[in-house]
């Protein structure tokens, strides 16, 4: 009754609205409502505003990420299916030792602005990245390079930057050979360091951006498949195909448009209108209750992205009642993976059996072993032998995303299997939430998740877990692990994926954190396109998109 | 006149001290490092903290880092947001938007509003003056998102009337528009309804009426015009309110407007940006209630300013 009352006035409303409009503003609205679909290939794709300036060495999210991903191409580009390294501008990049890398580029490849692509762009790029004055977000990945800590300058003991401690501009482990050809010298043997090379921070720069680092942040110059057209703040970012593009696949389309949306509810409403062409990633509300397979038919795909969800420990300094391995070998056999990730997130993610995505190469499961099964009473067995727990447990989680639900859950979960009261405690934001962990001050267990930079099981394990690392956050050591992984980045192919395997088996030991999920991600499109294709890392495959018109 | 003007416009500037103070401050205490949570599940490379704080002046007193900020801003120099992009800019980008989305909300509300309250008070207790109160009671009891997005959803994804979002431009503002003005039509109607009605009633229109005056000058003229001032004050807040207060009708149609730039300078603990927006925000807001106040004298005779 009130629903018809409220669409009566409505029509009202919009009959007046077309009469107004009727004066003037018709013919761009026209425009703007079939700019997608024909024109020549050209699809609109769900964007959102870039936190930073367009440069690579300084995006570490999506917003920008997205865009940029475009834009460059990089020494390695990962296989859509696979994630697998498949040598892109480098021709070859070998070594004998793991230590010193030759890299050979392509002949022939171009920035967009004409210059070529030398040996010299990507040595110029990754010293400028490392080079702590200019406070670059991703610099930490140059840090296995001879001569970063020389560049990147030092710090006090607050962990605070020590102004002008950088004494070198550029890092002495690279080296130009000739055009073509340069050498990288790391600090350590890096089995995986040619997997690492397909990750945005490791992008060519153009002499033009040493010129203007800030005039090009508006308007990157890049090396990849398409070139910057236009940047419309807050509206779009316009993108074109590069003609002189020499990787494998030329792309279909010749235009793509990244349309900013603050709200993601909004560009799915405009994806069922047709007004736009692909988004990566549906937003909740059109999971829930498999809402997007109605509106969009098969229009849809999902696939599993290199994202890991999983509950971490306070340090043992910092809260001493949780070091019990036991104990939180009981605790994860309590969860019941299977019926939250149905219950809450329709079935768009996969339970983890063990630390490691299943997307990167050399992947098995069953790291964990039993202790990621739900199983009750072995959990109150194993809660016994651990002398039990006294007093409340909290997990903690940043409220300004959606996370209440699931860490309700899991609560309820271990309250209900163990007779253990859980609280799941919301902190105010993610910004506070980092820096209650960061400081080391947040007590009892908190939600981390973690992102892959590069497919490799080392990016899931070594950044994580290996002693004083930069994300581990529980403070875990386990010298074992430590010799471990190491031994790995000496090794190469299976033989590094058997050891970094076993390494990872370790982790179940002392529980160093509880494995929860792995993200699946859905990706919608409109009836403009076809061939869409979502990489592990979660962004389209825009060389693969066709349109239908 | 001229020399209350003046007096209006120089009681601004301490408003405006006092209000840009105060955001600033809160917005750049607000709990948590606006860095820590730049880099996702691992802490930020000190370098980038030290090279933002030393753009911020985060490690100056307050009070100091405040007079540094509104020097820059007297000079026209507004920061950057963490992005790199121009503040000033990007307000001038996104201004032009939020007015436009304001003044068709203020149409609207003014258009049919007055029109709905003028009708219904006209001819009260029947079918229009009954129909103009119910319908205004359920805009009124339903929040402005289930309005935006059954509208979103109606008139954009399933008629297809109307683009589902907007780009700025002024068709794809249009239905914004509507349901950012539906909710302040509402109590126009009502305003404009209750205010006639009473004014039917007095003696000047009872005076009016008995010197032979046509019914058509008695109402338009003297009752009117004498019942437009509250309505007109109303209108004048309103316009105020909406050109900062529509973050949620600028979500939902995802409209580039000042209110999601302040949404996201929140959000992302921007305190230069927040600041900037709703300094401007404020400004507008005190011209705006100057210009209802010379209105008043407009519209009611009695009323001099000197």
């Amino acid at each position: 009754m009130r629903v018809s009352a409220r669409k009566t006035a409505l029509v009202g409303a919009a009959a007046l609205a077309l009469a107004l409009s009727a004066c003037g503003g018709d013919d761009d609205g026209d425009d703007e409502g079939s700019a997608s679909g024909d024109g020549g290939g050209s699809v609109t794709v769900r964007g959102c505003n870039p936190e930073n300036p367009l440069i690579p060495v300084n995006t570490n999210e999506t917003c920008g990420g997205d865009v940029l991903d475009q834009l460059f191409s990089k020494l390695v580009r990962y296989d859509t299916e696979t994630a697998e390294p498949m040598n892109e501008i480098a021709e070859s990049i070998e070594s004998e030792d793991n230590v010193t890398w030759t890299i050979t580029l392509n002949d022939g490849w171009t920035f967009h602005d004409g210059t070529p692509i030398t040996a010299q762009s990507f040595v110029d790029a990754w010293n400028y990245g490392a080079y702590g004055p200019n406070g670059n977000l991703n610099s930490y990945f140059f840090e296995p390079i001879v001569g970063y800590a020389e560049v990147a300058g030092t710090t006090d003991d607050a962990g605070a930057y020590v102004e002008g401690s950088a004494t070198a501009e550029t890092m002495s482990g690279l080296a130009v050979v000739d055009d073509l050809t340069f050498t990288a010298t790391l600090v350590s043997p890096q089995s995986s360091f040619p997997l690492r090379l397909g990750y945005t921070a490791y992008s060519p720069m153009p002499e033009a951006f040493f010129e203007d680092p800030e005039a090009y942040g508006e308007a990157p110059i890049g090396s990849g498949p398409f070139q910057f057209e236009s940047w419309e703040p807050n509206v779009e970012i316009n993108l074109t195909a590069y003609p002189d593009y020499q990787g494998e696949t030329q792309p279909s389309i010749d235009e793509v448009t990244f349309r900013i949306y603050e709200n993601f509810d909004a560009a799915y409403n405009d994806l069922q209108a047709d007004q736009l062409d692909i988004m990566p990633e549906l937003p909740t509300s059109a999971l829930a209750g498999d809402a997007y397979q109605n509106d969009l038919g098969e229009r849809w795909l999902d696939r599993a992205v290199g994202v890991f969800q999983s509950v971490t420990f306070a340090p043992q300094t910092v809260d001493p009642s949780l070091s019990n391995a036991t104990l939180r070998q009981a605790i994860s056999m309590a969860i019941d993976r299977e019926t939250i990730i149905e219950q809450i997130f329709s079935g768009t993610r996969e339970a983890a059996s063990g630390w490691v995505s299943p997307v990167v190469s050399g992947f098995e499961a069953g790291a964990c072993g039993e202790f990621c099964n739900f199983d009750p009473d072995q959990a109150r067995q194993l809660l016994d032998e651990a002398g039990g727990f006294s007093g409340p447990l909290t997990l903690s989680y940043n409220a300004d995303a959606d996370h209440q639900a699931w860490t309700e859950a899991v609560c309820n979960s271990i309250s209900q299997e163990l007779g253990i009261e859980c609280v799941a405690q919301g902190v105010v934001d993610f910004a506070t939430f980092r820096s209650q962990i960061n400081a080391r001050e947040m007590t009892g267990m908190f939600r981390t998740g973690w992102q892959m930079d590069y497919p490799s099981a080392e990016n899931f394990l070594v950044p994580l877990y290996a002693t004083g690392a930069s994300s581990n956050d529980g403070d875990y050591s386990n010298p074992e692990f430590d010799a471990a992984v190491a031994e790995a980045a000496t090794l190469q192919g299976e033989e590094a994926e058997a050891k970094y395997n076993e390494a990872e088996a370790m982790l179940a030991e002392d529980m160093a954190s509880i494995p929860l999920w792995h993200y699946r991600i859905v990706a919608g499109w409109s009836t403009n396109v076809e061939n869409v294709q979502i990489t592990p890392f979660g962004t389209i495959d825009l060389l693969s998109v066709t349109t239908t018109s | 006149m001229g020399r209350y003007v003046i007096r209006r416009l120089l009681q601004m500037v301490p408003v405006i001290l006092g209000t840009t103070f105060l955001i600033y401050v809160l917005v750049w205490s607000l709990p948590g490092d606006p860095f820590a949570a730049k880099c996702g599940d691992r802490p930020c490379p000190p370098a980038y903290i030290e090279r933002m704080t030393n753009e911020y002046n985060l490690d100056d007193p307050l009070f100091i880092q405040y007079f540094k900020y509104m020097a820059n801003l007297v000079t026209g120099d507004f920061g950057q947001t963490f992005s790199g992009v121009d503040i000033a800019d990007e307000l001038i980008s996104r201004y032009p938007t939020t007015a436009q989305l304001a003044l068709i909300a203020i149409g609207v509300e003014i258009l049919i509003g007055i029109t709905a309250g003028v009708l219904a008070a006209l001819r009260r207790g029947g079918f229009v003056d009954n129909l103009v109160l119910v319908s205004t009671l359920i805009v009124v009891s339903i929040p402005v998102f289930v309005i935006g997005l059954l509208a979103q959803i109606t008139f954009g994804v399933q008629l297809g009337w109307f683009p589902v979002t907007s780009d700025g431009t002024f068709y794809s503002l249009l239905m914004p528009g509507f349901v950012l003005g539906s909710l302040s039509l509402a109590f126009v109607a009502r305003l404009m309804r209750t205010n006639l009605v009473e004014n039917l009633r007095a003696d000047y229109v009872r005076t009016a009426t008995a010197k032979g005056l046509p019914r058509k000058r008695v109402i338009g003229v003297h009752a009117l015009r004498n019942s437009l001032i509250p309505v007109i004050t109303f209108i004048g807040a309103d316009f105020g309110a909406l050109l900062g207060g529509a973050i949620v009708t600028e979500g939902i149609f995802n409209v580039p407007g000042v209110g999601n730039m302040i949404f996201r300078g929140i959000n992302q603990h921007e305190g230069a940006t927040v600041t900037a927006a709703v300094t401007v925000l404020v400004l507008v807001f005190l011209l705006v209630n100057l210009l209802v106040d010379l209105l008043y004298a407009v519209l009611d005779p009695r009323i001099r300013y000197d």
